[in-house]
């Protein structure tokens, strides 16, 4: 479990980067961090291994104050996936890579090669085992980063952007695999600017605005409301867009999944025969 | 006269067993707004690298075939010569920045053109505005966000207006108002001032609705190459793993249902929107 309690940040340069950061996410829970450029996002999931450490409040994980203890205790059970892979990868084969962390945390070799298999397996990334980092593509740097760190199963990951440079194929398997995480009671929060992505996953969303949390709730309320999306820098979902623009039609607009946008299309064309 | 064209291209990194790109045959004309799209690893990027001699001028490796951007053959000239002509802004913009202020490095192309001051200083404002990041241009590019990178990046190619644009993933770090903000100003200058733009995306939601001509990627080889909404309604097109527009992924299942919709795949809200008016309205 994450706990915030009145979280204020300040970056060296005098940048207060959180203003009163107060959130619980539970074991379980699949969480989207929304909002625009500069909101604190990254800053904020910072603080959940302890990268970062508040500069007044307290970040409780699993109970435990992130001032005491050490990052490299907090990483066992919180993995982070960077948003920029360049900032993370660094061995000679993508192997190594993965290996890297899992040798640290002093896994038997025996279990390392099957979390390997298993790793590069799930993200597709077989082909590539004994390929640098450096010669693959953006899209798969990034599937590289997000390996290395499945690897070790941590009971929380943190994936800073992850569907950036993936196809859609890619990020239907990442949402495949996030349902699965929830499934085994582990937590994942995304911090993300993807809304299609987000429609698709149907998380709980928390929306920041400059250092604070302007929204909270299911996504189903804050990616179809246009006035909140403005302010922080979000265009609604695509199918949102199309309800809103329907309203001379007297349908919901509260609608970001394309079944269910189908199936009240359908029954609008009914009752229209109908009367 | 196409503004690009290759002929049978294929290339390989060195180092690596199969080509990156192969046997690419594509055309491109002046004025066009061409969006490159294709699953990770499809070999867009790479392709892009041709356009302005990066590759094979700095990744070495073997390149085949023929190619010419803006009359020019650029296995013969060098990257550098090429920049007067095709602007590349990069999928990570930390591999493009260097310079000790924004400003700096949005000057150092025109600074190397040796234009006048004055004509220097109109051109980075004018690009440091439409990019959004003016008040930012005395900060280092090193300490802002990915995001802000991206424009600065983005501002260093406008300021050079060059005849084509090629923009790799552009505003992956962006929010998405601000993404679209970018899209509009690069639209604005392909329509405007007939500015060839090849911009390379998974996400069409944002930017279908820009194009006419939809160049799609896989495995290295171009799989579809024409009309995006042919190209987009197309089975295979989804099977490859091209994410389609909700917009037309919806107009195709409802049509399926028999919804009395038009034939023109729509490539965006407004124009599927538009159709269920039409289709459900009373009368």
């Amino acid at each position: 479990m994450i706990e915030a309690q009145d979280v204020y940040f300040s970056y060296a340069n005098k940048v207060e980067a959180l203003k009163g950061i107060s959130l619980t996410i539970k074991d379980g829970e699949f969480v989207a961090i929304m909002g625009q450029n500069g909101a604190g996002k990254s800053t904020l999931v910072k603080h959940f291994n302890g990268l970062l450490k508040p500069t007044i409040g307290t970040i409780l994980i699993d109970g435990v104050e992130t001032t005491k203890t050490s990052v490299a205790t907090l990483a066992r059970n919180v993995g982070f996936v960077f948003q920029n892979p360049d900032h993370q990868l660094f061995s000679e084969t993508v192997e190594d890579e993965i290996a890297f962390a899992l040798k640290n945390f002093g896994f038997e070799s025996e279990a390392i090669e099957k979390r390997i298999t298993w790793a590069l397996n799930l993200l597709a990334l077989t082909q590539y085992r004994k390929t640098s980092p450096f010669l693959l593509s953006g899209g798969e740097r990034k599937r590289v980063a997000l390996a290395s760190v499945l690897a070790w199963d941590p009971q929380t990951l943190i994936l800073d952007e992850p569907t950036i440079g993936q196809d859609h194929e890619q990020k239907e398997k990442l949402r495949q695999f996030v349902l699965q995480m929830q499934t085994q009671k582990k937590t994942v929060v995304m911090v993300t600017h993807d809304v299609e992505f987000v429609a698709e996953c149907d998380p709980r969303v928390i929306l920041m605005k400059e250092g604070r949390v302007m929204a909270d709730g299911i996504g189903k309320e804050i990616l179809t409301d246009p006035s909140l999306l403005k302010v922080s820098s979000i265009v609604l979902p695509q199918i949102a867009q199309i309800f809103s623009k329907l309203s001379l039609l007297g349908l919901p607009k509260d609608v970001i999944d394309i079944y269910e946008a189908k199936q009240i299309l359908l029954n609008a064309k009914e009752s229209k025969q109908h009367t | 006269m196409a503004i690009i064209e290759t002929k049978n291209l294929t290339y390989v990194y060195p180092g690596a067993s199969k080509p990156s790109i192969s046997d690419v045959s594509i055309k491109i004309e002046k004025g066009e707004f061409v969006l490159i799209t294709g699953p990770s690893g499809c070999g867009k990027t790479t392709l892009c690298r041709c356009f302005n001699g990066l590759v094979p001028h700095f990744y070495q490796g073997e390149l085949k075939g023929e190619i010419s951007v803006a009359g020019i053959d650029t296995l013969k000239h060098h990257t550098y010569e090429m920049a007067k002509h095709v602007g590349l802004v990069f999928q990570n913009p930390e591999n493009q920045l260097f310079a000790l202020s924004i400003e700096k490095d949005v000057a150092f192309g025109l600074e190397n053109l040796g234009l006048p001051r004055d004509e220097m200083r109109k051109k980075v404002d004018w690009a440091l505005n439409q990019t959004g990041i003016y008040d930012l241009r005395e900060r280092s590019p090193h300490e802002i966000s990915g995001g802000q990178q991206q424009r600065v990046a983005i501002a260093a190619v406008l300021a050079m207006e060059p005849e084509i644009i090629v923009l790799d993933e552009p505003t992956s770090f962006l929010d998405p108002l601000s993404a679209e903000k970018i899209f509009e100003v690069i639209y604005g200058l392909n329509k405007q001032q007939g500015i060839t733009v090849v911009l390379v995306e998974h996400r069409l939601d944002l930017t279908a609705k820009y194009t006419n001509h939809l160049i799609v990627m896989n495995e290295g080889k171009v799989r579809f190459d024409g009309n995006p909404r042919e190209i987009l309604s197309a089975e295979e097109t989804r099977l490859i793993g091209v994410g389609i527009p909700k917009a037309t992924l919806l107009y195709q299942m409802l049509k399926k249902e028999g919804l009395n919709l038009s034939n023109t795949t729509p490539l965006s809200s407004e124009e599927l929107a538009g159709e269920l008016l039409e289709a459900l309205k009373s009368k």
